[in-house]
């Protein structure tokens, strides 16, 4: 669970209110280099954790396989929430640029390797060249992704709603057909058709994994904390105010839609490392709805929602596999029980911030004082 | 007021109800436990889709390899200790499955089953060295990522050679083919049997050999075609759905030659496509029938019988298979002085399987260097009612 820790306190950069409250009410507040390395020294901190558990065997390879699917899961479910929490869409095609970013970053991966010199074998292994080859890949599969995206997103965004729900399902689907059957068009083999691509390189470790991930959810976190991402948000809140207020809706949602559709690209090109195997049929309609009710289930418009359900929807399939009979049915009363107590997901809109905690430490501003103040002021 | 209530005892109520269950669930499982400490203990993985779209599959052969493990429950002095895993048919859990196996101490697996779960397994496999015989899977690939990796099942270009050599051995000089063209199955085993045919010097004109597309029920041009050409015998590797109506509409012309096939004929005799007096020399083969005079497999049929109160199908028999070689394949690994604890104990498990040779229900199975079995089959003819009878064995 250490890594939901972690992505708790990715999110650390605030506006400048933050600096015109110290001048206004003489606020102690940390500067942004100091926040950045904050955050920075955590990760890393992390990360240098984890590796070490899993080369000392503290971590056995099947929980770092699992811990490989939850950064996968996390990339993806955050991913979603950009068209689903923050732009306020229903796409239902998210398992669609999965498979295209994995397919594509595994090819590329498999035939890019002679070039650079490497096997199968020794990209297991690692090494500087690896590093490159990998990090090329996953840029590779993310770029055909998110074209993928735009050339989806261009049409389906003028739909709303169930109708953009139904056709960015369609299209998932087309995709699916076309990984199928593609190579009786082309004449040669490029994604084995049924039966899957095989032979992919294990790439995919801890280390690179978490990596990702936490370039993932900076990368996110500033969009959104931007002027782009302030747009989108308005999109979301009210799209006729948005476009009278001068915001270019169609420029917008479409951006948020492609940036959405890379990095589930990139959680595609992990996936397909982490697993081995490329299946069409993986990557149908059920896949969607496992990530949308990740997103729904953290809260729509919460990072750090999305990171922990992402975490804790992979993680309790394997806890339950004791109970191999019934877990389907514990994970669907989790589910249940979750919407009728939290209808609008676990965290709602709120986001965590390391920052925030800190700096209310350091004023000695903390929750309870607020309330016990203000029952001392109901009171006189 | 009241609904708060009764969301509170009801979440009161699903604590109980959880604790409970979690309580239960540790007691069997120390249970479990107890009684296997002080022997001496091997443990088996069996990992399969035990829930899902392939469930049916994954079960018979979990069936099979229970049965097999309950008859024989001990390999040298070691007790078997069996660690089932469901994987639901899914490439992510089958992997997530085999790791869990591996680190709870497996020194083999039955499974997997379905093609592309088998081969992610195969795959995280081949580092470890874990013998993995899958009773089922015949996809090419499969076996291609490690020599760790048997499978108990013959593949599609396999009985296409099979089925050449018995073409060969019946004396037929010319066969006309009737294949759907857009199958892999079909095509498959179609190619193979053209190529053996050419190596035994069974002659099998190119212009005999017609293709079909999927969905077609009138196949009397291309029948007219290889009747008319006076052809010793007709070669109908499709499913039985086709094969039934094949048969019966060249009977129908007047052919009374014989019509001959692989496993995808299996049950076309209950399929109602082809009428006993029809099926009359017609022949296919196949590695398991039930109504076998057989002693092994008389034997395994009444005893999965006696156990599951159903007739094993073919995945049964595999499934049984496939623990026997597995079993087997450890045993001499054990007789050959090795401790399950050693580190290259898998290695000396996996040469033990592939230079073994077992005589299982589906046939004598041997590993040629290769995953891929030197099995022999049966062929199948049918008697005057038209049930399935054992009209010979052909080897490999």
């Amino acid at each position: 669970m250490e890594e939901d820790m972690n992505a708790e306190k990715k999110p650390y950069i605030t506006t400048s209110a933050a600096r015109r409250d110290r001048g206004e009410h003489g606020r102690k507040t940390l500067s942004m280099p100091v926040r950045y390395a904050i955050n920075g020294v955590l990760v890393l901190l992390f990360l240098v954790l984890g590796e070490l558990m899993i080369d000392g065997g503290v971590i056995s390879r099947y929980q770092s396989t699992v811990i490989e699917q939850v950064g996968v899961y996390i990339i993806m479910a955050v991913s979603l929430n950009i068209a689903t929490g923050y732009l306020g869409q229903l796409p239902l095609g998210h398992a669609g640029f999965m498979s295209v970013g994995g397919y594509s970053c595994a090819l590329f991966i498999m035939k890019m390797a002679p070039v650079f010199g490497l096997t199968s074998r020794t990209i297991s292994a690692g090494g500087p060249e690896v590093v490159l080859l990998v990090a090329l890949g996953l840029l590779f599969g993310g770029a055909c992704s998110a074209l993928a995206g735009l050339v989806i997103g261009i049409p389906a965004l003028r739909l709303k709603g169930d109708y953009l729900a139904i056709i960015t399902l369609g299209f998932a689907e087309i995709i699916r057909v076309v990984m199928l059957n593609i190579d009786g068009v082309l004449g040669f083999e490029l994604t084995g058709g049924a039966k899957g691509l095989t032979g992919i390189p294990g790439y995919t470790n801890f280390l690179n994994t978490f990596v990702v991930v936490a370039i993932a959810l900076f990368l996110i976190h500033t969009m959104m904390k931007s002027r782009h991402g302030r747009a989108i948000l308005a999109i979301r809140d009210n799209e006729i105010a948005a476009e009278a207020s001068g915001v270019n809706t169609t420029y917008y949602k479409t951006m948020a839609f492609v940036v959405s559709a890379f990095w589930a690209g990139v959680a595609g090109g992990l996936y397909a490392g982490c697993i081995g195997v490329m299946a069409p049929s993986k990557f149908g309609f059920m896949k969607s709805i496992e990530i949308l009710v990740m997103v729904v289930l953290g809260g729509m418009g919460s990072m750090l929602g999305s990171v922990l359900s992402a975490t804790v929807l992979t993680i309790l399939p394997e806890a339950l596999r004791a109970f191999s009979d019934y877990r389907m049915v514990v994970y669907a009363i989790v589910l249940i029980l979750v919407m009728i107590f939290r209808p609008q997901g676990l965290l709602g809109t709120y986001d965590f911030s390391l920052s925030r905690v800190i700096e209310r430490v350091m004023n000695h501003d903390y929750p309870w004082k607020k309330r016990a103040a203000k029952e001392v002021q109901e009171n006189a | 007021m009241a609904r708060n209530v009764s969301r509170r005892s009801f979440v009161k109520f699903s604590g109980l109800a959880a604790a409970g269950m979690g309580g239960a669930s540790i007691l069997a499982g120390c249970g479990g436990s107890s009684s296997s400490n002080g022997d001496k203990t091997i443990k088996i993985g069996v990992l399969g889709p035990y829930s899902g779209d392939v469930a049916q599959y994954g079960l018979a052969c979990r069936y099979g390899a229970d049965l097999y493990f309950e008859q024989n429950p001990k390999i040298g002095d070691y007790t078997v200790e069996l660690n089932e895993q469901d994987e639901k048919g899914d490439a992510t859990e089958a992997v997530n499955a085999y790791n869990k196996m591996v680190e709870e101490g497996v020194v083999g697996i039955v499974g997997d089953v379905t093609s592309t779960p088998t081969i992610a397994v195969a795959q995280a496999s081949a580092n470890d060295g874990v013998p993995c015989v899958t009773p089922s899977a015949t996809a090419a690939d499969v076996v291609t990522f490690g020599d760790n990796t048997f499978r108990a099942c013959v593949t599609d270009p396999f009985q296409g050679k099979l089925i050449a050599d018995f073409a060969a051995k019946q004396g037929w000089k010319t066969v006309g083919s009737i294949y759907n063209s857009g199958d892999d199955y079909s095509t498959g085993v179609q190619k193979a049997f053209v190529e053996e045919c050419a190596a035994k010097g069974v002659s099998t004109p190119d212009n005999l050999q017609l293709g079909y597309s999927a969905g077609d029920v009138f196949f009397k041009t291309q029948l007219t075609t290889i009747i008319s050409a006076g052809v010793d015998a007709i070669f109908s590797p499709n499913y039985y759905s086709d094969d039934g109506k094949i048969i019966s509409q060249a009977r129908q012309q007047g052919y009374t030659g014989p019509v001959f096939g692989v496993d995808g004929w299996s049950n076309i005799a209950s399929g109602g496509y082809a009428t006993a007096s029809e099926l009359q020399n017609c022949y296919y083969c196949c590695s398991f029938i039930a109504n076998n005079d057989d002693e092994k497999v008389k034997k395994f049929v009444s005893d999965y019988e006696a156990k599951y109160n159903e007739t094993p199908t073919n995945f049964c028999a595999l499934g049984y298979d496939a623990a026997m070689v597995l079993a087997e394949g450890i045993k001499v690994a054990l007789d050959g002085g090795a401790k399950p604890d050693d580190k290259d104990f898998v290695d000396k498990a996996v040469a033990g399987i592939a230079g073994n040779k077992v005589s299982g229900v589906t046939g004598d199975i041997s590993f040629n260097g290769t995953g891929d079995p030197e099995k022999s089959s049966l062929i199948i003819s049918f008697d005057a009612d038209g049930k399935e009878v054992v009209f010979g064995s052909i080897e490999a």
